[in-house]
């Protein structure tokens, strides 16, 4: 039972950037009808804003202190950061522990626009396209994001912290009567899945509850009849695609003290979530958050070494055999709309 | 007046044996005067640095590339010239490699095997490379070693760990230098036991690929002969970025060490994980749980950051070093570069000299003369202290190190610790040994 309840917890916060991921792609497709390959590089430029952020914030110049020596025997040169100079080391510390957290400030400024850049700049160009043209594009233009990533920030993973409060982990075992050390699991996986609902909640809220969000809604379900009511849905669409890409660039802002950052990162999102897209519904946002809890999920479950010595290798195929099942039995996904990529 | 000898026929037979001599690849052409694949002109010779230069090893494969620089400068007489002046063999004097400069190009391994291969055989081909050298997988080395077997043309291993390198994939043109999975085991084993005792339970996960394997062999029978017990041992897939699933069972699974066989962006993934899981502060069988990484690397410790703080594990050289030999790298790559070398630049740089070395001492460039030269060799200098080239399996012998990640850093380089400096003769095993068995490294191939 233990074991069940720890998987479960586990797959939440997988399945939350699933989900944040897959709800971004779905906006994308539900609203400009384009397959973004270069959703998952959105999620990797989100983390960078992040080390970026982090960066900026224990940017320093140096000072010599003679009573150490460097790794050549010169006197070593420490670096202080500016922030200790403004604010003294105790604020200063306290800022750049926080330095995540801080990041979601800038990383939906910056992520609006980098999705208004990416659509107004290169996707409108593809809209009357065939998918297979949006899809090549979008994949060339992820590669292309990943490279650049990749010259500036280098190959390797860059660790950046959660802030100490977040550090280690809480024991569910001990809270609801098991053992102790049964059900563990880390502070920042809880924080993160908690901000997943609550960004999943307020784009929800958005579309539900504002006019902008209702317009958008009738759009999706008719783009045409809204166009002829004199409303300029395209400009409306533009800024959902900001949005998704804010969306998806906070999953990549609050994800990287779960795993340090690389370029790659966006890419071994990318595949898991179009599976989760397609198992949710094309065009469907309640099936993309759906699928992705619970696909994220059924993948812990495949993880535990029970499983796998009964089904060796149903780690690296669960995914894909369920979407598979559930393609077959309902071809149009778990809360598919009917008339979507059918055409 | 001159009367032509030529005729119709005699033209066209010499034009089409002609035009099929120079069909064939540069590499199954043996060279009429030399009897061996790209005998280098008089006055330079090209080798090949075959290093991940995209791809998530990117960073680790331009550290290569800085060493294989300084080297070749080093070994045409230029900079300070770094290890040569501490190296135990004063053949080499800055005149290039037999007095031909050297020159050198450079592929791309991706750390893809085909791709690997493919860069290798275009610098074997196009380039005339006598010398292949450079990697940071085990799988591209024993795929690269095997291509340049069957071209003639020595392989000079770069960061390659696994047994099978020089065990069941050895080779007879290929030579490695780095430390493998057996040593790692070996030396870790009496250090984990003396600071963690011998009434142990180990959890292992392992990247599920040749590597992983080797080395959880290694770790799990050099820790069970101390007295460990191993309860589980779990296979994670190469492509796995988070690992919450695999780590979160562990605690409640009876062990109090979790030994993680990953390397790269898996170890610093599964390392971190574990962390933020609390294993490090966890206790489990009335003991402080512990966790093992076998092979470090001060790139990848980087990546993982703080979180490497005390554990344990092995490596192959680190910049700290005070030897002669270290301690001359070190000041010429980071006079050079601004910062101190990593394993991979270290093991990559002593390879370059060790070839140019050994086909001074031979006279030639003949891969048979290298490789006999090469086989059995002992030397020191270099910053492994006495080091043998064992001619049974072209694996260098030489003492290992334990490091422990630093608990104060006191910059952002100094992540490792040397905790003890295994002597050779605790990590040396008989050619024949279980862990490498199977393969045969057959005869050298001079490609003629």
């Amino acid at each position: 039972m233990d074991q069940i309840i720890l998987q479960i917890l586990n797959g939440l916060d997988k399945g939350s950037a699933y989900a944040l991921i897959a709800l971004g792609l779905t906006l994308i497709f539900g609203t400009l009808g384009v397959v973004n390959f270069a959703h998952g590089a959105l999620f990797m430029m989100g983390a960078f804003v992040s080390v970026t952020v982090s960066k900026l914030l224990t940017l320093s110049h140096k000072v010599v202190d003679e009573t150490r020596t460097d790794f050549l025997g010169n006197p070593l040169q420490v670096d202080v950061p500016y922030v200790y100079d403004w604010f003294g080391q105790g604020a200063g510390d306290a800022i750049i522990d926080w330095a995540v957290p801080i990041s979601i400030i800038f990383a939906i400024p910056i992520m609006v626009t980098i999705g208004f850049i990416m659509e107004r700049g290169l996707i409108k160009h593809f809209y009357k396209r065939p998918h297979a043209d949006q899809i090549l594009v979008t994949f060339g233009l992820a590669i292309v994001l990943q490279e650049v990533i990749k010259y500036f920030y280098g190959a390797n993973p860059i660790p950046t912290p959660a802030p100490s409060a977040f550090t280690g982990s809480f024991d569910f075992g001990v809270a609801f009567g098991f053992d102790p050390n049964a059900i563990i699991y880390p502070y920042w996986r809880l924080v993160y899945f908690f901000f997943s609902v609550i960004v999943i909640g307020a784009v929800f809220a958005f579309l539900q509850f504002t006019t902008f969000g209702m317009v958008v809604r009738a759009g999706m379900a008719d783009r045409e009849t809204v166009g002829m009511l004199g409303i300029n849905i395209d400009k409306r669409f533009t800024v959902m695609f900001g949005i998704a890409a804010a969306v998806a660039g906070l999953a990549g802002v609050m994800y990287v003290p779960i795993n340090p950052p690389n370029y790659h990162m966006g890419m071994d999102f990318l595949v898991l979530s179009f599976v989760v897209v397609v198992v949710g519904g094309m065009g469907s946002l309640p099936g993309a958050v759906a699928a992705g809890f619970l696909l994220g999920i059924l993948e812990s479950f495949a993880s535990m070494s029970a499983v796998i010595n009964i089904l060796p290798g149903i780690n690296q195929i669960i995914i894909y055999l369920v979407a598979i099942i559930i393609l077959l039995t309902r071809p149009r996904g778990l809360m598919g709309r009917k008339g979507v990529m059918e055409e | 007046m001159t009367k032509s000898n030529f005729s119709r026929r005699g033209v066209l037979k010499t034009g089409a044996i002609a035009s099929a001599g120079l069909a064939l690849p540069t590499y199954l052409r043996a060279d009429g005067h030399s009897g061996f694949t790209n005998a280098p002109g008089d006055s330079q010779v090209i080798l090949g640095f075959n290093v991940p230069q995209t791809g998530p090893y990117a960073d680790e494969g331009a550290d290569e590339l800085r060493a294989y620089e300084l080297a070749v400068e080093h070994l045409n007489g230029g900079g300070d010239g770094g290890m040569l002046g501490t190296f135990s063999s004063k053949v080499l004097d800055g005149t290039g490699i037999l007095g031909r400069e050297v020159k050198y190009v450079t592929g791309d391994t991706q750390t893809k095997s085909d791709a690997a291969r493919a860069s290798a055989r275009s610098m074997i081909e196009k380039d005339g490379a006598i010398m292949i050298t450079g990697g940071s997988s085990s799988g591209v080395a024993v795929a690269v070693q095997a291509l340049c077997q069957e071209a003639g043309i020595i392989f000079m291993a770069g960061l390659t760990h696994s047994n099978d390198t020089t065990g069941k994939d050895k080779r007879a043109n290929g030579f490695r230098h780095f430390f493998n999975s057996y040593m790692s085991g070996a030396a870790l084993a009496p250090v984990l036991a003396a600071n963690y005792g011998t009434d142990r339970k180990a959890y292992h996960l392992t990247a599920d690929y040749n590597w992983g394997y080797t080395t959880e062999e290694a770790v799990k029978s050099s820790t069970e002969a101390l007295g460990w017990e191993t309860v589980n041992a779990v296979k994670t897939p190469l492509t796995q970025t988070d690992f919450s699933s695999y780590i979160a069972p562990v605690l409640n699974s009876g062990a109090d060490v979790l030994v993680l066989n990953h390397y790269g962006g898996n170890m610093v993934n599964s390392l971190t994980n574990a962390v933020q899981f609390g294993l490090r502060e966890a206790q489990a069988n009335g003991q402080n749980f512990e966790i093992v990484v076998p092979l470090y690397s001060r790139l990848m410790a980087k990546g993982a950051g703080a979180n490497v703080k005390g554990i344990f594990g092995s490596t192959n050289w680190h910049w700290s070093l005070q030897d002669e030999g270290s301690k001359a790298f070190v000041r010429s790559f980071g006079t050079k570069y601004g910062f101190p070398p990593s394993q991979a630049a270290h093991t990559t740089y002593v390879q370059t000299l060790l070839y140019a070395d050994a086909v001074t001492r031979a006279n030639s460039f003949n891969p048979c003369a290298v490789a006999e030269a090469l086989e059995d060799f002992e030397f020191d200098g270099l910053g492994n202290g006495k080091t043998l080239y064992r001619g049974d399996d072209h694996q260098c012998f030489k003492d290992v190190l334990v490091v422990k990640g630093k608990e104060n850093p006191e910059n952002e380089f100094d992540l490792l610790e040397i905790v003890e400096v295994t002597p050779v003769d605790q990590v040396t095993y008989a050619p024949d040994h279980p862990q490498f068995a199977g393969g045969d490294l057959g005869t050298c191939n001079p490609g003629a």
